[in-house]
Order: C-alpha cells, then structure tokens, then sequence
C-alpha cells in the first residue's frame, strides 16, 4: 500500500539546464525562474526585480507607439560591401546570416507614427544584428528619418543598442557618425525635439554620435553606456574598474543623461516630455512621472 | 635621424645610410677621395627609396604615418603658417595639453588651426598622452571653432591621433559626449573649414575634429575605423593579423580618395614626411590655401549644404528602385 512511496527520482544536473527555453527563462540578476509568457507581457522587465531583459526591436516599436499606427519604412535596404572586406569570413556571408538569424536587412528599424497621438519618427536599434553595428544602413536609415522628421516638422525618436561601428565597412562606417550628426544639426536649428533612448549596451561610435545628442538622453535601467568598451579601458588604465562604472545610474550621477526610466514608464515618459516640448497639453491618459 | 626607427622595411635604407655615412668618414679622416665609390653608394640609396616607399603596403603605411619624426601639429603651425597665438583651455574643467589651437595666419590670412599634438619621446607623449584627448580636449576645440564662426575667420584642423583617451576621468567627463556634439556642431558651422589628416587619423577621436568641407590627407597618412591590431583582434581573433586587417580596412589615402571620401591627397616626398619637414609644409600650405579661397568664393549657405551633401552621400547601399 506504499503506493505514495513512489521513488523519488532525482534530478540530473542535464534536466536542470534543459528548462524549456521556449517555455521559462532564468533572470540572470536574481536567479528568479520566469514563465516566457509572463515576461513578455511585462515587456521583458523581471517581475521580481525590475531587471531589464534584452528586448526585440519589433517589441521596442509596439511598446512606444500607438497600436497598429507604425508604418515601416525602409526595410528594403541592404548594405553594399564597398571595401570588399573579408576576414575569416566574406562581409556579405556574415550578413546574410545576421539576416537569417535576426529576421532583417539590418541593425535598425525606422518608420512613423503616432506616439500617444504624437506624430513621430521613430529608428529603433536591433542587438542580434551583427551587435546592432552601425554600417551604411543603418546612417542611412537613422538619416532619412532624420530627414522626414524636418520635412514633416516633427520629433525624432532614436532608440540605441550598439557596440558602435561597423569596422567591415571601414572608413564609411565612421563617417555615418558625421552623417548622422549632419541630419541631427539640421533639426537642431529647425527647433526640432530628438529624443534619444539608451538601451543596453550602448557604446562606441553610436554613443558618440546621435546616442547622446538628444534634446532628452533617457537610459534604461542597468544599461551599459560609454565610449570605449569596459575591457579596452581595462587594458589601458591597468586596473579593475569600479562597481557600476559605465552604467546608466553612474551616467545619470555624472550628468550624461536626464533620467533613467523603466521601459514600462518609458511611453508615458516620452510623451510627457514631447507635449512640454512642442507645447501640448497634457495627455489624458499618459503620467508625467 | 634618431636612431632607432620604428619601420620594418627600411631597414636596408638605413644601413646603407650608414655604409655612406661611415664611408665619408674615413675618406675624410684618411683625406682619400671617395667621391665614386660614395656616388655608386647613393644612387644605389635612391633606388632603393624609390622602390621601398613606392610600393608601400598599407601596414607599412600605418608605421609612417606613426612615426616619431614625421612632423606633427606643432611643426606645421611654424612652417605651413605664421604667427601662431596658442589659446588654452575648455573653460569646463582643464586644459588638455593633447590638442593645440589658437589663431594664425596662412599666407597672411587669419584662420584658426586646431590638432592633435603627439610627443616626439616618452616625456613629451606623457604631457601630451600620446595624443589621446580627454573630453576636455574636444571641448576646448569646440570652444575655438565657435571663435572662429563668430568672427568669420576659415577653421583649419590637423588630425593626429591614436583615438580618443579611453580611461576612467574621460567616460566619467562625458568623452562619448564631447565627441557627439563637436560633429554636430562642425556640421552647423557657418565658415569653410578643413581637416588634413597629418598622421594617424584613429576613429571618432579623430573624426572630432574631422566634419568639415573638405577633407585632406597627406599621401602617408592613415584614417581607420579602427586600429589595424584591434581589427585583427577581433575579426582574425590574433594580433598578428595586423597586416591582412590594414589591407582590408582601406585606411591608405589613395583608398580613401577612390572611396569619396578624402577630396585632396597632399603627395609626401620619396622617403616621407619625416625626411623633409619643410618641403612637407611648403606643399601643404599651397593645397591649404588653394582650398581656402575656394571655399571662401561659394554662397555661405551653399558651402554649407555642400557640406551637407557630402556627408549624406557616403555610404553604400542597395535598394528596390520605387515602384
């Protein structure tokens, strides 16, 4: 009759780490196995300790902008290979596969719409491609919706995930710093509002370009900001770094950003500060935080 | 000619150098004459000059354009230009001893001339960090630029530097910062200006001071993305593939002529730059001054879109032509 005697079976160190990716996925800040699902719909925050997961871009774009009101543009663009550049691999191997791994043409995503009823631009920087690299495509794009925005007399919304510059296109990625800051100068004189969102990482050319030149600099929680990469300055300086160094909080203590605001505020928070700046009333629904 | 060089393929240059110097020496002291044997000698030199610096691989290039004795800001600013009046400080935070600037003169014009400033030894590169600037530095250019604007006057910059300082005070002082609004900024000026890129044009602590109407390199210079070791680092996973990196990054002025992006190429005389520092200047303040009253016959506004135009042209790119 022992039949709730049943023999424990323990658990193998392999069935431990083969949770269902699909299903539960582990926050690597406080351990806390989360269902998929449920952090999805939290926009990928940790429900347990406001940790913020790498998000998609297409998730960036839904999460800011009104529903079904984003219209794409640009997705056709694909990168030339100008300096014929091959290292282990042929650059345009290495972006046919970043295209079939990430499920587009490039680093960035742009188009327009409404933002709590706002007409905006909006570019928004993919991490999976290619460590979301800054080649042509991608000045290109963060350029013509640079441009739209002065046409259309409207904001610009850029939001960063880059480990900077992309070196299989030498010289010419370098210079979509200077191109993107060219369009940037040209709303900066027409009175313009650019908001940029730093995400984590962002570092290296796209920090010192358009990343840091907005009207209003706002980081996510935790993110890794700078110029150089923590290790290059490792290497230069001989030392560890300090706890924190080159973090959204130690940004915000230095005075690089106006304000670190969790994703989940993050629409409300845009918003707000695009009605004091083009002169709006206040949003029925949207908090000003 | 210090002593010691940091170029590889020279080095057959050098000793023959020797050979010649050595040679005229015990004719000398021995009072022989030595005439032919020193002619043979030196004619042998030239040709080997020529085929050494004439087919130049782009490492070799990168090692010129590094080299101690090559001219840096400070030797152009008494040779390609007069009446230099240094101008200190970002009046933020410091001077940063990395970057030169101040008012000048170029064949009697005023402009303001701003640069990188390497040291020749250990000593200088530590006053001046090896050309490495801090935010500050960017800062202070900034600060000139913005002289230069108010009061009309062409913005001459001389581009020389490994990259910007990557350390702990620089990110903490905002260097991705500094960096950000000087291209922003240069992309909104109202006068010509120019960048010659003298030495090592190293990323976006180069291209800081680099948006400017017309970009100008001198034949051994190089202008990267990135170092060709930390290219070879990452994509080739050895320092050792520095070479294959420098070939594929393009960074040699003729590549970056053929790819738009550099409108000038100052040539260097046979041996380089650090053999005739003043023929070096000579050469460049006639293309300086040839571009300088170009930019000043255009329309203020049109200079400017001009500028404009260029910056949004580079890049490549393909897409469906619209339907």
């Amino acid at each position: 009759m022992a039949w709730f005697r049943k023999e424990k079976q323990k658990l193998t160190a392999a069935d431990k780490r083969e949770l269902p990716s699909d299903v539960f996925e582990k926050c690597p800040e406080c351990g806390e196995i989360l269902y998929r699902n449920r952090l999805e719909q939290n926009l990928w925050v940790c429900p347990a300790c406001a940790h913020h997961h790498r998000i998609g871009a297409e998730a960036y774009v839904s999460l800011l902008m009104d529903e079904d009101g984003f219209t794409e543009t640009d997705a056709e663009l694909r990168s030339g290979d100008p300096l014929k550049f091959r290292d282990l691999k042929p650059y345009p191997e290495r972006l046919k596969s970043a295209e079939r791994k990430a499920g587009r043409g490039d680093a960035v995503i742009t188009g327009y719409g409404p933002l709590d009823g706002i007409d905006v631009n909006l570019a928004v920087m993919d991490f999976s491609f290619i460590g979301g690299s800054m080649g042509s495509v991608v000045g290109e794009k963060i350029s013509r919706a640079a441009r739209r925005a002065l046409l259309q007399e409207e904001g610009l919304i850029v939001v960063s995930a880059s480990g900077g510059a992309r070196m299989m296109e030498g010289i010419l990625s370098l210079m979509q710093m200077a191109k993107t800051s060219v369009a940037l100068a040209q709303l900066q004189e027409a009175r313009l509002p650019y908001i940029s969102i730093l995400t984590n990482p962002t570092t290296g050319g796209v920090t010192a370009s358009y990343a840091m030149l907005g009207d209003v600099n706002l980081a996510e929680p935790g993110a890794l900001i700078g110029f150089a990469g923590p290790r290059v300055i490792e290497q230069t300086i001989k030392q560890e770094l300090p706890e924190g160094f080159q973090r959204s909080e130690f940004l915000l203590e230095h005075g690089m950003v106006d304000a670190i605001v969790d994703r989940r505020a993050m629409k409300s928070r845009v918003a707000g500060y695009l009605r004091h700046m083009l002169g709006l009333p206040r949003s029925e629904v949207a908090e000003t935080a | 000619m210090m002593a010691s060089s940091p170029l590889d393929f020279d080095k057959n240059i050098r000793e023959l150098e020797a050979q010649i110097e050595r040679l005229q020496g015990l004719a000398r002291d021995g009072g022989l004459d030595a005439d032919s044997e020193v002619g043979t000698l030196e004619s042998k030199l030239k040709d080997l000059k020529k085929n050494a610096y004439g087919s130049l691989t782009p490492i070799e290039r990168v090692q010129l354009a590094r080299h101690p004795n090559r001219p840096f800001t400070r030797d152009y600013l008494e040779r390609t230009f007069t009446d230099f009046m240094e101008m200190h400080g970002d009046r933020l935070y410091r001077n940063d001893e990395s970057i030169l600037g101040g008012w000048a003169r170029l064949e009697g014009r005023t402009v303001m001339v701003i640069g990188h400033q390497r040291g020749r030894d250990m000593k200088e590169n530590l006053h001046r960090n090896f050309g490495m600037p801090h935010p500050e530095g960017y800062r202070k250019a900034l600060r000139l630029m913005h002289q230069a604007d108010k009061f009309g006057h062409p913005i001459i910059t001389l581009i020389d530097t490994p990259g910007a300082y990557p350390g702990l005070g620089a990110e903490e002082r905002g260097q991705a910062e500094a960096i950000a609004r000087n291209l922003r900024e240069m992309a909104a000026l109202r006068v010509p200006t120019i960048s010659v890129v003298i030495g090592e044009g190293g990323s976006g602590g180069a291209l800081a001071l680099g948006v400017t109407d017309r970009i100008i390199m001198l034949e051994n210079a190089v202008y990267s993305v990135i170092t060709p070791e930390g290219c070879a680092a990452i994509l080739w996973k050895t320092a050792d593939a520095k070479d294959k990196a420098a070939e594929a990054l393009k960074l040699t002025a003729p590549d970056l002529k053929a790819l738009g992006v550099v409108d000038d190429v100052v040539p260097e005389p046979t041996g380089g730059a650090h053999g005739d520092w003043d023929g070096v200047a000579d050469a460049l303040r006639e293309t300086l001054a040839r571009h300088v009253r170009e930019l000043e016959a255009m329309d203020r506004d049109d200079r400017r879109r001009a500028r404009w135009r260029k910056y949004e042209a580079l890049g490549e790119w393909r897409e469906p032509a619209p339907a």
